[in-house]
């Protein structure tokens, strides 16, 4: 089990994990959201190799109303 | 005739009115505000997902980022380093290079951090961004943005959200007069006829969000504001008559009897 935390919630899963797969996992759809992993921006073409582990800070984002 | 084009960064758009998204009851009244209004940009805000409600309705499923120019803005933040945040994950999301930077600096006024504005243009600027402005209403400040290479001006008529209309009106004019780069207001327009002055006034623009969202009848307010716009921009192009303290009779007084 890692312990990480996403948009500020405190989240269990199970190891071995891809970005990707984590997206699937929420049911986002990747051409909508941008991601950061630990502060960083992560390019949707890594998010098949970008593994999350123990402890990771991810904040997912999209577009809402605004003005 | 020439096409009167507002031409932000090269790009040309028919429509002089901008309009945000935010405030509306749905998301269903604001694609339909949005038609009404006839914008080609609208303004939105980059946040958290839910990751709790998985069927929540995105604003990407009511308003086409294909049919319409998305404008990420960083309202919200307090200082640069979160508005640079804000706008790299807005590209990151789907590659957008022109936005709307707003980098506050109190809570009550809204009123804009001028000197962490400047700041992050430059960074934004050197990054490749195309940065619209929000900005107080300081023509010195608004010549220091075009210098660091600001692709438009967006002073606030008065503070954001407060129906005020336009407060300088001296300020606005020497903004207008002094920029090459395209000038819109972004902030206080409280109703269709505020527009139409900003308009008459030269203004290559106007962004409205309150104003329509917050009216009775959203719809037909963003399509009040369409017409608005094209009728003040027509009226700032056909030139206004001269103003005269004494009458002048409209009928010839030759030939009275």
């Amino acid at each position: 089990m890692a312990k990480i935390q996403i948009n500020g919630r405190k989240i269990n899963i199970k190891q071995k994990i891809n970005v990707s797969d984590l997206l699937k996992k929420y049911k986002l759809d990747k051409k909508k959201i941008a991601l950061e992993l630990n502060g960083e921006i992560i390019p949707k073409q890594m998010y098949k190799k970008k593994f999350v582990k123990n402890e990771d800070i991810i904040e997912i984002v999209h577009f809402i109303g605004g003005g | 005739m020439t096409r009167d084009h507002l031409i932000i960064d090269k790009k040309k758009f028919k429509s002089r009115l901008i309009v945000g998204t935010g405030k509306y009851k749905s998301f269903k009244e604001t694609a339909l505000a949005v038609k009404a209004s006839g914008a080609e940009i609208v303004t939105v805000a980059v946040r958290r997902v839910n990751i709790v409600d998985k069927k929540k309705p995105l604003l990407m499923d009511y308003l086409d980022p294909k049919k319409i120019v998305y404008l990420p803005n960083t309202a919200g933040c307090f200082n640069s380093i979160e508005a640079l945040r804000t706008l790299r994950l807005a590209r990151e999301m789907g590659g957008w290079k022109l936005v709307k930077l707003e980098v506050l600096a109190d809570k009550k006024t809204l009123f804009p951090n001028m000197i962490e504005t400047i700041k992050s243009t430059k960074t934004l600027v050197k990054e490749g961004f195309k940065v619209m402005v929000y900005c107080t209403d300081d023509p010195i400040i608004a010549k220091q943005l075009e210098d660091v290479g600001a692709s438009a001006i967006m002073p606030l008529a008065s503070p954001i959200g407060s129906g005020l209309g336009i407060q300088n009106k001296l300020n606005i004019s020497l903004i207008i007069k002094q920029s090459k780069v395209p000038v819109l207001i972004d902030a206080g327009i409280g109703t269709a006829s505020d527009a139409t002055i900003a308009m008459e006034m030269g203004c290559d623009g106007v962004l409205i969000n309150s104003a329509i969202a917050n009216a009775k009848k959203p719809i037909l307010m963003a399509k009040s504001f369409k017409d608005a716009v094209i009728s003040g921009r027509n009226s700032f192009l056909a030139g206004r008559m001269k103003k005269s303290f004494f009458a002048k009779a409209s009928s010839p007084s030759k030939g009275i009897i």
